[in-house]
């Protein structure tokens, strides 16, 4: 190796300190596509979660009576709600065949956005990583709602306001659109793990956390979602199929199945920590033998496992 | 406190147990906002009930036209997307935060180019009002605030713009003479009072309104509203006040009045009074989003002029 005269020398520094305070504005490349782990709450995000299951949820009354109310016939009855599609909270955790791509601009090199395609109703989502602000109260809202990330050392963490009215939990705990959503993005070698945090002012009482994984899939093909609505249910125009308050019959069905005392499937923020535990040890007597959704980390495992 | 509330409402506005808006804000506090919709169509949001302003080679044409204390801080806003002359106003209902401004506008619009005054479009009920006695011995609507260019049948329609303006009455809603005006080319619709995103639905009972025409009314919106792929976009809704909406928010909206009102209506079956309804929280999984303990429409009142429709209807 010849050795560098001085020119040399400065211009490879300066390279050098280039190539070093690129990472800067992009410390993590989570390009790719990713395949989502279904071994934390496989049978709520999967085939769907239990009625009445409100546990782990710091939801207040309000969103307590939604969920005793909630008829699940709405979403076939309603045509509107059969395209609807996650928000961008729920998208996280539902069908979450995720394709991720950077957006640069060409002649600074900065990284502009971060682009997401989801394979669920073939949600697209852009996370603005240049600064700009997010829109008056006044704007739309949408389902994905407007993003804007951040970089904390490798880790991005994104906030999302403008979403749309929307579902914490399928089963008919409601998310509303004065949620604000925060994701903190993590990539460690092949595996993706994003923890989120919604703080929901008409709904929760608490923030609600959650985590969901990945892993690097190269070879995965996301197809097409597709989705046409249609009268399904003979019913007159303008129904909307709902519970009346106190004569929902399906409300204990969870805590049966389950052997839980009621109590602690109407969630709340109590019902989230440790000390919770000990207040019901006695009143929790588990089946003898699990029933349901014993192995359900799949779609096709828990569709199996639940019949 | 109602006598005290209602010298803060503007003269016209109604102060019985069926409200009204409240009270115009001081101009030089006041705050709108100009948004482009989609189309020749624009948004002023803010204080007052919201205006829809369309713009094009012909001039201007509003829906609605706010408190007449707003109109030249909102015609300032008006004339950076357009020099010509207002050619069209329609009045969607009678509540003062939506025609007060109809008198100055009718002047602050008069341009060289101008053929006489604006055209104001309005259901014939919202004329009846304006001319007849005012509630709660209000002073008279000066004439020059009327609607010059009333309508009684299903729906008028005119041309605007390169577009197609549709104008169709909603009987027995908010008010009686309740109109909402679609965009046919910009695709988007203005629908009044009728939707409210941001509170429970104002139903003005001695107007006319009635928990059911609101109800028709907001499947009458969804019977308009096409979203594109994915129940998102497509035709964007106006709505009386609030953001801007697509269809799936008045979704949310009339799912929310419907379900109430079928609890009401099961309430009033089983022979509750109205305290008993107003005690019994049956619209406690909505009130964190909708209502109101305070101010001009309180989730009460709400509540009282659902049972107070649906009671009426019985008899």
């Amino acid at each position: 190796m010849r050795n560098l005269r001085p020119c040399q020398s400065a211009g490879f520094s300066l390279l050098l300190a280039a190539l070093l305070a690129a990472p800067v504005l992009a410390q993590v490349d989570f390009t790719g596509e990713w395949s989502p782990l279904y071994h934390e709450d496989g049978p709520e995000r999967l085939p769907g979660p239990e009625l009445g299951d409100y546990t782990e949820l710091p939801i207040n009354p309000a969103a307590r009576m939604a969920g005793d109310t909630y008829d699940a016939d709405r979403i076939s009855v309603v045509t509107e709600y059969q395209c609807r599609p996650h928000g961008a909270d729920y998208s996280m955790r539902g069908l979450g065949n995720l394709r991720i791509w950077r957006e640069i601009d060409q002649t600074s090199q900065k990284l502009i956005a971060f682009h997401t395609h989801m394979l669920a109703w073939d949600s697209e989502r852009t996370i603005w990583m240049d600064g700009r602000p997010h829109p008056p109260d006044y704007a739309e809202h949408t389902w994905q709602g407007f993003s804007t990330g951040e970089w904390d050392g490798n880790m991005l963490t994104i906030t999302t306001t403008h979403l749309k009215t929307n579902y914490m939990r399928r089963n008919g705990i409601p998310r509303s659109d004065k949620a604000i959503f925060t994701e903190h993005w993590m990539r460690h070698a092949d595996y993706l793990t994003v923890v989120t945090v919604i703080d929901d002012p008409v709904y929760l009482t608490e923030p609600l956390v959650r985590s969901d994984n990945w892993s690097l899939d190269p070879g995965q093909n996301i197809g097409v979602f597709g989705c046409e609505y249609a009268h399904e249910v003979p019913k007159p125009e303008g129904t909307v199929p709902s519970h009346l308050p106190g004569k929902n019959p399906f409300l204990h069905e969870f805590a049966d199945w389950y052997g839980l005392p009621y109590e602690a499937t109407r969630g709340g923020a109590e019902t989230l920590y440790p000390e919770y535990q000990e207040k019901i040890k006695n009143e929790y007597h588990p089946p003898d033998h699990c029933t349901r959704y014993c192995k359900c980390t799949s779609l096709f495992d828990c569709m199996v496992d639940s019949k | 406190m109602r006598s005290l509330a209602c010298l803060m409402l503007f003269a016209g506005a109604i102060c019985g147990q069926q409200q009204g808006p409240p009270g115009p804000p001081d101009p030089a506090a006041a705050k709108l906002q100009m948004a482009h919709v989609q189309g020749n169509v624009y948004v002023l949001i803010g204080d007052g009930g919201n205006i829809s302003v369309q713009v094009g080679k012909d001039g201007i044409m509003l829906v609605d036209t706010g408190f007449a204390q707003l109109a030249p801080l909102a015609m300032a806003e008006i004339r950076k997307l357009s020099d010509g002359p207002i050619r069209w106003i329609v009045d969607t209902h009678v509540h003062t935060d939506h025609v007060g401004g109809n008198a100055a506008f009718s002047k602050l619009g008069m341009t060289r180019t101008s053929i006489g005054a604006p055209r104001i479009v309005a259901q014939s009920n919202v004329l009846n009002r304006m001319t007849g006695p005012q509630p709660d011995h209000q002073p008279k609507i000066p004439e020059a605030e009327w609607p010059n260019d009333e309508y009684f049948s299903p729906f008028k329609d005119f041309f605007m713009n390169g577009e197609a303006i549709k104008v169709y009455h909603i009987p027995n809603a908010h008010t009686d003479g309740d109109s909402i005006v679609y965009f046919r080319r910009s695709d988007v619709l203005a629908t009044g009072d009728i939707f409210t995103p941001d509170h429970y639905p104002i139903i003005d009972l001695e107007r006319g309104g009635s928990v059911q025409g609101l109800i028709a009314g907001l499947n009458r919106i969804l019977e308009i509203t096409v979203p594109t792929k994915y129940e998102e976009g497509g035709t964007l809704v106006i709505p009386g006040h609030g953001r801007l909406c697509d269809e799936a928010d008045v979704v949310e909206y009339r799912n929310m009045v419907t379900i109430i009102r079928d609890r009401i209506q099961d309430a009033i079956h089983r022979g509750l009074t109205l305290a008993q309804v107003q005690e019994a929280g049956l619209t406690t999984d909505y009130d964190t989003q909708y209502g109101a303990t305070t101010g001009f429409w309180t989730t009460s009142q709400f509540v009282e002029a659902v049972y107070q429709s649906l009671s009426e209807k019985k008899k």
